[in-house]
């Protein structure tokens, strides 16, 4: 750095000083940042060191709008952003870490537990199952053929544990449907001009040989919406656990799994069920879902979803799975309007009943019957053979089934 | 580029006729500083294909645009060569070791921008990069790692002045994050009342200032409630403009009832309005 001759020699200093201090605490404010779960680069904090240097760091509103636009890049995350930001810059804390936690006393456990569905499932299991037998937590064929047509709501904590397992080693596969992108191909739609012009070089310009280009094939977006009101909530674990594996199977894949749940009020736990561990996940869900077990608003819940998300996550001929048993309280005109709208933007919709299992089943519930018309598949998910069934037709949707 | 500071840019582009708050003027003056793209991110019809036009007035240089869409690809980005073209060369025997040389190359806006004929750094604006699939992702993080393209047959073609690169996305799926990280992210909200009121008045100058506040009253109110699609900026503006061809000069609800189509989008939308709201939304904003 060149300093002017004429400065005050002493003054210059302090305000180097003054401003590596800023600069350092800076950094530390990126660091509050990334612990408050928002993913910052190494780049983008030198990004933000240089932005810094151009505008007047001794405005609060340049110095917040620079932070932004360097270190955001994601509309969802601009809410935390704000918060930590103000949180930081405001005199009483800042500038500086924040004041060290208590070392957690050794007397706690770990892992807090809320109540939430597995403790409550746990709770409602001693009151109401019958005897329960120390099963083997082996995978036997006897008890795997057993656990194929016993009802998800009677599962004993072992049984659970082992369809766990099961669920984590099948496979699911969804349909694929055709992009506009090409690649070449031994046969195909389209002349791979390129390789022909090559081909021909040979031959003196004229194109002897033809080479073609065929459309890729991607798998189609998947969207989950559970409902987990009271009438569903002896299924919400089981459904939790098959949505966390569907949705962990196709992480690293694009496009990913979209995960809601419903029941006055729609949520999206898609992040949450990104944890590896299930009961981690399921757990972390369980804390953002405000109405577990409450009352059920399908058409309301549906049409927050087609307002906040249908046009993110329902694009590419996406296919949509709906879990409800179709107890509606709301209105049921308001269910079969968003209903239509979620059919008319997506490629299937599939809609899985727990009831639907029963023999003599009829949907006799005005909800269900409102949602009818405009299902593609429906289907029973009340045991493991269903899950096959569901598994099978999944992966046999061909890529032009007409509805 | 000229801009001085985070005020200096917010002042050159009203005087230009795009009105920015303070959130977007500095992203545009940081990116502009620091040669970075910018990333525009926000609903349908907030304006942001607007800051590429705006830029490229601003500064007199050239705008090219490029249209994303689903399957998008180098010979449609970049490059192709002419094909039928070179056929032609070859079976005339024109074209003896300049088969693949400019003559025949064809070029498409991301290597236009880098041309090294330019003057001037050009604007480019990549719009709706949503549509376009995760693989041309990459492609672009080369161009706006070095802002040069390496053609196999011809060699690498390097831009002498580094294109204003502006990328619009209306999220209808997260562009990934490696590509953000090389950009300065805005977030364009819906304008406040005053704001909208501001930009109606520079944009459509013809229509009264009674009308003008109603108007954007009528589609502030419109934005409180859940609609499949709600109004952006752009439809406020085609709304005013169509008024004024009804000669309206006080809104009323046969007029709203008429023109509801060049605001709201969705049938669905329009019945929802039709059934009660349209009576309340006029009599809010008359008053």
């Amino acid at each position: 750095m060149s300093s002017p001759v004429d400065t005050d020699q002493t003054d210059q200093t302090g305000q180097d000083v003054r401003r590596m201090v800023f600069m350092e605490n800076m950094v530390l404010f990126t660091r509050e940042l990334r612990g408050a779960g928002i993913p910052i680069a190494l780049g983008q904090v030198q990004d933000f060191l240089r932005a810094l240097e151009l505008v007047r760091i001794d405005k609060r509103e340049e110095v917040f709008h620079a932070a932004r636009s360097m270190l955001i890049g994601q509309q969802d995350h601009l809410l935390v952003f704000e918060t930590v930001f103000d949180r930081f810059f405001t005199p009483e804390v800042a500038p500086g870490p924040l004041p060290q936690t208590m070392p957690r006393a050794p007397r706690h456990p770990v892992r807090e537990k809320p109540f939430d569905i597995t403790t409550y499932m746990a709770y409602k299991a001693r009151l109401f199952d019958e005897e329960i037998d120390v099963g083997d937590k082996a995978m036997t064929f006897s008890s795997v053929e057993a656990l194929r047509s016993k009802d998800f709501s009677r599962l004993t904590p072992e049984e659970l544990d082992t369809l766990r397992r099961l669920l984590h080693e099948m496979t699911w596969a969804f349909s694929q449907r055709r992009t506009p992108r090409r690649v070449p191909a031994r046969q195909g739609d389209y002349l791979h001009l390129r390789r022909i012009l090559r081909a021909s070089a040979r031959t003196g310009g004229v194109p002897i040989h033809l080479s073609w280009q065929t459309r890729t094939l991607k798998r189609r977006p998947i969207v989950l919406i559970a409902d987990i009101s009271g009438s569903m909530e002896r299924y919400a674990r089981v459904i939790l656990l098959l949505f966390h594996t569907v949705a962990r199977q196709f992480q690293r894949s694009s496009p990913g799994v979209e995960c809601f749940v419903f029941g006055t009020r729609l949520t999206r736990i898609t992040t949450q069920l990104r944890q590896k561990d299930v009961d981690l996940a399921i757990d972390q869900a369980a804390r953002e879902v405000i109405d577990w077990s409450g009352g059920t608003r399908i058409g309301d819940s549906l049409h927050t979803f087609n307002v906040r998300w249908g046009r993110r996550v329902l694009g590419r001929g996406a296919i949509v799975i709906v879990v409800s048993d179709g107890w509606e309280r709301g209105d049921c005109q308001v269910l079969a309007h968003e209903m239509r709208h979620v059919q008319h933007h997506c490629h299937r919709l599939i809609w899985l009943n727990p009831l639907a299992g029963q023999p003599a089943y009829q949907a006799r519930v005005e909800g269900m019957q409102a949602a009818m018309p405009f299902i593609d598949d429906f289907l029973p998910v009340h045991n493991l053979e269903s899950l096959l069934v569901l598994n099978k037709l999944l992966a046999s949707l061909s890529r032009h089934v007409a509805r | 580029m000229m801009f001085i500071s985070v005020e200096h840019t917010r002042q050159l582009l009203a005087q230009h006729g795009y009105i920015a708050d303070v959130g977007l003027s500095t992203s545009i003056f940081l990116s502009t500083r620091m040669g970075k793209a910018l990333f525009l991110e926000g609903e349908p019809g907030v304006g942001k294909t607007e800051v590429a036009k705006v830029l490229s007035a601003l500064t007199h240089a050239p705008l090219i645009r490029l249209q994303c869409y689903e399957g998008i690809d180098v010979s449609q980005a970049v490059y192709e060569w002419n094909y039928p073209h070179q056929l032609l060369a070859m079976q005339t025997g024109s074209a003896k070791d300049d088969l693949f040389s400019e003559r025949f190359l064809l070029k498409r806006p991301l290597l236009q921008a880098i041309d090294a004929a330019h003057t001037v750094s050009p604007v480019l604006l990549i719009d709706e990069i949503d549509r376009a699939d995760e693989e041309f992702e990459s492609y672009l993080l080369e161009l706006l790692a070095d802002y040069q393209f390496t053609i196999p047959e011809l060699g690498t073609l390097r831009a002498h002045h580094k294109p204003v690169v502006v990328i619009t996305s209306n999220r209808t799926r997260e562009v990934h994050d490696a590509l953000k990280r090389r950009c300065a992210y805005c977030w364009i909200d819906y304008p406040s009342r005053e704001k909208e009121l501001e930009i109606l008045q520079r944009k459509s100058p013809h229509t009264g200032p009674l009308l003008a506040r109603q108007v954007v009253d009528f589609v502030q109110a419109l934005r409180k409630h859940e609609l499949y699609k709600l109004p952006g900026v752009a439809e406020t503006l085609d709304w005013a403009e169509a008024l004024e061809h009804l000669s309206t000069e006080v809104l009323d609800a046969a007029t709203v009832n008429q023109t509801l189509g060049m605001i709201l989008k969705y049938q669905d939308d329009v019945d929802k309005v039709r059934s009660g709201l349209l009576e309340t939304l006029v009599a809010q904003v008359a008053g």
